[in-house]
């Protein structure tokens, strides 16, 4: 593999050889891993698909925190917040902090419901509880079809954190698209390689690896980095007046240092509409049925904020590297803010650390990326391909047709890498939140009433996916011109502007709640509703708590 | 939850709900509230307040969520601690995990 990537450097900046070399080392090491985690804990054989796509459902407080923390560090996390905050500061950026602390409280509220009603009926995924709750397939395949779709700009927010770190080592050429991309490929291959063999353990393995090179990583950057620059007073300094310097292009303020009172509605909006939206994501929701007891979730709610903490100071990385004054420029010679970090790494730190922290960039791109993609092929596989396609499967059939849809899902998320602007990752994951967003009046309200109409529900989602789309679509970069340039526009009636996302789910809300009462005055039936109250507070130990029969016994 | 069974599985009661629903709320409200913290000044070792005070609601938050968790547990084994005194048994003879 050494060979083609060195074929491939011809690059202008040259290859860094020290940090080339401790990233392929360590990679190599969680390979390694990924392959021997097969082995590891196991109870069957991987060929079923309740074995190799929720790791048997026997995960711990301590793996499930790493688990869930695979949601919150991704590339996210290091690659895409920073570069918000480098190229246009608060708004953009640093909501994210918001974000992941008031996440915490809201699904401290209803994951235990979930966690109780899934383990007493065997559901796996979103659209399983969802079509035992209302009776209804098509509302099941709705909540499928967009967990799908919503995870793809996810993953592939992923995939240009590992191409960030790859290009600022110099790899890859600017000569063709094949030389560009290579690298990316190359990576893509692995991550697709170990998911399809080993399952949902390999990355929750690998995700003490990389949660550990995280921390040292993040350490040392946050001691030594701001000591080198001047302190945090000249980091906010030189913050402060990036980001009021009008634009040469559009005469207004590059960015937000502070938000102003028009500001706080886009920065409120983007914070709480991403916090309802991450834990509707197949693959959260795999991480949390994944934990052994209902209450798993809720203990985990009061240390996960330590995640949140080390996220504000790799955001704050954004305006060191303003301080610092890095350039990050691309292969291509153009600017390229995403590869901020990396960049600002490679500059301050000697090769062998810079390799270290590209490593933990990299595979902490790769563990969720993984994680993402086997649950959105759960997904498939049992929402769409038993329930439409093939309903007499046997599991080996279903487990075999999930390792492919997770390759098929990454290649939906290359896809979107080529179709959308890399300049502004943070945006591929805002995104996905308008999509999945629109499933949660289904799943959560579902957990608490029965009140919806399915058919109501399910106009109110399609109302939210068409308005969500057209108006994220009919957003414009100002700097490129392009559609797809943002996630806030101005809210209908309001006069002000917020997250799309937040604004559909309203909209989609409402028309739930009329075309309830209009299906309601008509008599339309509700479907059936095979679960009951009691089976929302079962705990592990309940005889009515079980694994799910056909799926854990050996296939 | 009126309905029999289902209290009998353990559900807290409208009070205790209340106050953890209230405690859950104080981060999502205060987070929410941008313009109370959309400020300079006061600066902290140069850290502007509307960075270092969301910094500071990470704890905060943290400790809203243990304390909601502490209530919630301690209901569920002051419960089980009176069932098993009391000799009580579910239905079918099984006792309540929860």
């Amino acid at each position: 593999m050494s060979a083609t990537v060195a074929a491939a450097a011809t690059g202008t900046r040259g290859v860094n050889g020290v940090a080339l070399a401790v990233v392929l080392v360590l990679f190599v090491a969680v390979t390694v891993m990924g392959f021997l985690a097969a082995r590891w804990r196991s109870a069957g054989p991987m060929g079923s698909l309740d074995e190799w796509g929720l790791g048997g459902r026997s995960f711990g407080s301590f793996v499930t925190w790493f688990l869930l923390g695979g949601d919150l560090y991704t590339a996210y996390t290091f690659v895409a917040v920073p570069a918000a905050m480098f190229a246009t500061g608060a708004v953009a950026g640093f909501f994210a902090v918001p974000y992941t602390i008031i996440v915490y409280p809201i699904i401290f509220v209803f994951m235990a419901r979930l966690w109780s009603v899934s383990h007493t009926h065997g559901f796996v995924t979103p659209a399983d509880f969802v079509k035992g709750r209302y009776g209804s397939r098509g509302l099941s395949l709705a909540v499928a079809v967009t967990g799908i779709l919503a995870t793809m700009p996810y993953i592939a927010l992923q995939l240009v954190g590992i191409q960030a770190v790859l290009e600022v080592m110099g790899i890859g050429g600017s000569a063709n698209a094949l030389a560009r991309d290579l690298p990316l490929l190359v990576a893509f291959a692995i991550l697709a390689a170990y998911t399809y063999s080993s399952g949902l353990r390999a990355p929750a393995l690998i995700a003490f690896v990389k949660d550990t090179l995280i921390y040292i990583v993040i350490i040392v950057a946050v001691i030594y980095l701001p000591a080198k620059v001047g302190g945090f007073g000249a980091i906010f300094d030189a913050a402060q007046q990036k980001m009021a310097k009008p634009n040469p292009t559009t005469g207004a303020p590059t960015g937000v240092f502070i938000p102003n009172a028009a500001q706080t509605w886009p920065y409120a909006t983007l914070a709480l509409g991403s916090a309802m939206a991450l834990f509707m994501y197949p693959h959260s929701i795999t991480a949390v049925l994944s934990s052994k007891d209902r209450n798993v979730i809720r203990r985990n709610a009061s240390v996960l904020p330590a995640y949140s903490f080390v996220l504000g100071l790799l955001a704050l990385l954004g305006f060191v590297a303003i301080a610092a004054g890095t350039k990050p420029i691309g292969l291509d010679g153009q600017p390229n803010a995403q590869l901020v970090v990396p960049q600002l790494f490679e500059d301050f730190f000697p090769s062998w650390f810079a390799g270290v922290a590209f490593a933990a960039i990299a595979i902490g791109a790769l563990v969720p990326a993984a994680i993402m993609s086997i649950a959105a092929a759960n997904l498939f596989t049992r929402n769409i391909y038993r329930d439409f396609l093939k309903p007499n499967a046997t599991h080996a059939e279903e487990a075999k047709v999930s390792k492919l849809v997770s390759l098929v899902v990454k290649v939906g998320a290359l896809l979107f890498v080529f179709l959308l602007d890399k300049q502004n990752a943070i945006n591929f994951q805002l995104l996905g939140g308008i999509w999945i967003l629109q499933t949660f009046p289904a799943i959560v309200f579902g957990l608490y009433t029965r009140w919806f109409h399915r058919w109501a529900l399910l106009a109110g989602w399609a109302v939210g996916m068409v308005y969500g789309t057209v108006t994220a679509y009919n957003v414009v970069n100002p700097l490129t011109g392009k559609r797809l340039g943002g996630s806030v526009a101005p809210i209908e009636l309001l006069g002000r502007n917020g997250y799309i996302a937040l604004t559909a789910f309203v909209l989609n809300v409402v028309v739930a709640a009329l075309v309830t009462l209009a299906l309601r005055a008509l008599k339309v039936p509700e479907g059936e509703d095979e679960t009951r109250p009691e089976d929302y507070r079962a705990d592990a130990g309940d005889p009515r708590v079980h694994d799910i029969p056909e799926l854990t016994e050996s296939a | 939850m009126t309905d029999p069974a289902g209290r009998r599985t353990g559900s807290p009661p409208p009070g205790l709900v209340a106050v953890v629903a209230v405690v859950l709320a104080v981060p999502v409200v205060a987070l929410m509230w941008v313009s109370s913290y959309n400020k300079e000044e006061p600066r902290l070792g140069g850290v502007p307040f509307f960075y270092w005070y969301q910094f500071l609601w990470v704890f905060l938050a943290a400790a809203c969520t243990t304390v909601a968790y502490r209530l919630l547990i301690g209901h569920e084994r002051r419960r089980r601690a009176l069932r098993d005194a009391d000799g009580h048994r579910g239905p079918g003879g099984r006792e309540d995990g929860r």
